[in-house]
């Protein structure tokens, strides 16, 4: 009996991971939209200085960072799938949406200190600690969104995109 | 101190440049929250422990920068870059760089 619960600990395991880690992901997506229909009004664009034309009154270092991690039933999957190469499908959900949360959270740190762009947006990845080769131990990416956010004065400010250039 | 990774800082001019200033902090993970994420890791998802610890850290580093271009009698930095290595298994260093300026 005992014997027959070791054999089925690693399926039920994998199982389980696999059920709950698609919903988290699922439910993850969701938040993410309404996030970033929140935030919408900050805009974010990775041009280096502020364009010609905008006055910028003040500016802060804004920073958004997310600590992620893939569930094991997908880190089996993708070691699995890395013996043979090629695209590893399931890595690519999870950064996406690291990515986006970090840029909203950046965005709405430059909204909690009154600004209303950021400019010079970077995002970098680091993995903090290498899944061990059989897929166990932490293996947690961090994605980090920085920029300048600045406050445009009155009258100078602009929106780039469809039927961009016009003082709003 | 006003501190942007563009190349100047928007709406001033920078009058005088002080080189180099940088901040540092190695930080490893704590023992809970260790465990919490290692329980965290098996389902997926953000490890929100290691998220909070990263910010922390960094604003560490952010403030020891800071703190060294005041010491030059600099108001800003430029040009910020940040750096994150994991020198160790569960401990990872962040680090802050950029230019120390002058700006009116």
């Amino acid at each position: 009996m005992i014997e027959l619960s070791v054999y089925l600990i690693t399926p039920v395991m994998l199982l389980g991971a696999w059920i709950t880690g698609t919903l988290l992901e699922r439910r993850h997506f969701q938040d993410l939209l309404r996030l970033e229909s929140g935030a919408r009004e900050i805009l974010a664009v990775t041009v280096e200085d502020v364009p010609a034309g905008w006055e910028v009154e003040e500016c802060d270092l804004v920073i958004g960072n997310v600590v992620i991690s893939q569930d094991y039933f997908k880190r089996v999957a993708a070691s699995i799938k890395g013996i043979f190469g090629g695209r590893i499908g399931v890595y690519e959900p999870l950064l996406e949406r690291a990515r986006r949360e970090a840029v909203v959270r950046m965005k709405e740190e430059a909204r909690a200190h009154g600004h209303d762009t950021v400019i010079n947006v970077r995002i970098e990845t680091s993995p903090l600690a290498r899944a061990r080769s059989d897929a166990k131990g932490t293996a947690g990416v961090e994605i980090m969104a920085f920029g300048t956010a600045v406050t445009l004065r009155a009258g100078t400010r602009k929106r780039i995109g469809p039927g961009g250039g016009v003082p709003i | 101190m006003l501190i942007s990774n563009t190349q100047e800082i928007p709406g001033k001019t920078i009058v005088e440049f002080f080189g180099v200033v940088s901040g540092s902090t190695v930080r490893a993970k704590h023992i809970g929250r260790d465990i919490a994420a290692g329980l965290k890791n098996v389902v997926g998802g953000e490890l929100r422990g290691y998220t909070e610890l990263l910010q922390e850290a960094r604003g560490e580093a952010i403030r020891r920068m800071s703190y060294q271009a005041e010491e030059q009698g600099a108001n800003a930095i430029v040009n910020v870059r940040f750096a994150t290595s994991s020198v160790a298994q569960g401990a990872a260093e962040l680090f802050a760089y950029g230019t120390a300026v002058r700006v009116e």
